[in-house]
């Protein structure tokens, strides 16, 4: 089990979240003018990242927010975590 | 060298000094007609099928391990056609067939045992659900039968019928379903696929496509570029990481999904249980272990070990409908990573770069997929058009609102 540090509550158990996957997919500001294959793109396709990933999950068991973790998905450390609308951290 | 009853007997007398190596460790040609990448199930079938069905020989499979390092040596080895679409049910049922002739084919003991597949039902809701299930097999020309609660009660009386959330009502059952050995699987196939020719190179990876105006001529590995005039990507849990490798971008996730064997038990059970409502299923091992599963861990990960929550939940998941095996002791665990794509549907399909391939997103469903998408990606390659049972697993059905959800429940991988 892998320990979360929620940004509004601290450090909890991994079992109170839930994964929302790939973090920052803008979504598009005219969706009406969209082609399929743009739409597809948003909708559906992603990175699968193997090594540093940035993604969101939800504290579904406790505060309930949306926020953004940091996380190696080669071996599951988590490298930092920050709120939702806040810069991703660089280093 | 062909193995039978005789044969065993004989080496049995005389020192077992005959037996040959089941496949070469061939050092790769400078080119192929065709490279498979990725030596599990998939790879191998589909060089299998290439070489003894369509008459293509000139084939190499390339593994970045050894053969059965993959999910086709951590699966629970379920085998079944009990799908409801019609994209799904013919090429399943079509896989079973295979599967039913897998051991004259290969002239392999691949023990294919089938015990019958049972998925429990628990409200009048699902029961109907059910019987639209099986007739979509029946359809298909698969076997179905609807089992009552007095009926399972004398297949299984053990299990829980007055669970107070979810009471068990009766069963879907599927007689031909069942069990394989898995490993075996692999073993068969590659050494099928050996003795027509094929070259299976292990501790090779692909680490790079080589693309020259828009079509793939051949492959970086760390055994140095080989070339070939078709490419094939059948690597399943890491077809993220490889297809980004030819700027191909593709609606899947890798998610871990667990698998768990108890210390060797007397013969309890000789089917396979399946209760989706809580997900667990369970089937005994030759050896009396009981094998079982439940769901994937629900984030993106390549890391190939599971988490606690899962187990807690799997554990409970098999007391809530068999509470004899409470005081079994678990004496393995291990996670794989599955390719899990967004509608819970496989792709065997051509990319948009020409001379390469892609079969993958068989998520937590793709050991009893091996026969028949080995065959059916055999069929694309030698012939590029798709096999009848496989037409709909494309690339662009997801541009084109044609997704393929078999359990309705919504394009996310940590939904199915
Ligand atoms: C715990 C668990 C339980 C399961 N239970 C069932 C079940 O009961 N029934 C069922 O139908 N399915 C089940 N599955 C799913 C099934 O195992 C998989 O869908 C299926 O095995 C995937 O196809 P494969 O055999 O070709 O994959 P793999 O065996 O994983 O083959 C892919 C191969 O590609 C190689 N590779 C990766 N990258 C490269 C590279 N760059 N270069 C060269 N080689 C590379 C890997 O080393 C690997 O050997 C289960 C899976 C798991 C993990
Ligand atoms: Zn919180």
């Amino acid at each position: 089990m892998f320990i979360i540090n929620c940004p509004y509550c601290g450090e909890r158990e991994q079992s109170e979240f839930k994964a929302g996957g790939e973090a920052h997919i803008v979504r598009p500001k005219q969706p009406t003018e969209l082609s399929d294959d743009e739409w597809a793109e948003y909708l559906f396709m992603r990175k699968n990242i193997k090594g540093v990933q940035f993604e969101r999950w939800v504290h579904t068991h406790g505060c309930r927010k949306w926020f953004n973790v940091v996380r190696d998905t080669s071996n599951d450390v988590i490298k930092a975590v920050y709120k939702m609308g806040e810069k991703p951290p660089t280093k | 060298m062909n193995y039978s009853g005789l044969k065993i007997f004989w080496e049995g007398l005389t020192g077992n000094k005959g037996w040959n190596k089941v496949w070469k460790e061939p050092t790769p040609k400078k080119e192929y007609d065709i490279i498979i990448i990725g030596g599990g199930g998939h790879g191998l079938s589909t060089a299998y099928y290439l070489s003894n069905k369509f008459n293509v020989n000139n084939v190499a499979v390339l593994e970045k391990g050894w053969l059965g390092s993959g999910n086709i040596g951590r699966n629970t080895t379920i085998i079944r056609s009990n799908y409801l679409l019609p994209e799904n049910q013919p090429f399943y049922e079509f896989s079973l067939k295979l599967w039913e002739n897998l051991e004259n084919d290969t002239n392999y003991n691949s023990m294919v045992s089938q015990r019958g597949v049972l998925n429990l039902f628990h409200s009048d809701g699902q029961r109907d659900a059910f019987v639209r299930r099986g007739n979509s097999m029946i359809l298909s020309g698969a076997d179905a039968n609807l089992l009552n609660d007095v009926e399972l009660k004398e297949l299984c009386p053990y299990l829980d019928f007055e669970n107070a959330r979810f009471p068990i009502k009766g069963a879907l059952l599927q007689k031909r379903g069942g069990t394989v050995r898995h490993d075996a699987v692999a073993w068969g196939y590659a050494r099928g696929a050996d003795a027509k020719g094929v070259d299976i190179i292990q501790n090779c990876e692909v680490d790079g496509f080589i693309i020259k105006n828009g079509k793939c001529i051949g492959v970086e590995t760390n055994k140095g570029v080989i070339k070939a005039k078709k490419i094939a990507s059948c690597v399943a849990g890491s077809s993220g990481k490889l297809m980004s490798k030819a700027g191909i971008r593709l609606p899947i996730e890798s998610h871990v999904l667990q698998a768990f064997v108890s210390e060797g038990l007397k013969p309890i059970l000789d089917n396979v249980i399946t209760f989706g409502a809580g997900h667990f299923y369970v089937s005994q091992s030759d050896k009396g272990g009981l094998v079982f599963g439940g769901d994937i861990d629900g984030y993106n990960s390549y890391a190939q070990r599971g988490n606690l929550p899962v187990v807690e939940d799997v554990c409970e998941g098999g007391m809530a409908i068999m509470p004899m095996i409470g005081r079994a002791r678990l004496l393995r665990m291990w996670g794989g990573i599955m390719d899990m794509s967004m509608d819970g549907s496989p792709f065997i399909d051509k990319t948009h770069i020409k001379g390469l391939y892609f079969n993958g997103g068989w998520c937590y469903g793709g050991f009893k997929a091996t026969p028949a998408s080995g065959y059916c990606y055999a069929h694309l390659l030698a012939k590029d058009e798709p096999h009848p049972v496989a037409e709909d697993y494309k690339l662009d059905r997801f541009l084109k609102g044609k997704i393929i959800d078999e359990k309705g429940q919504g394009a996310q991988p940590n939904l199915h």
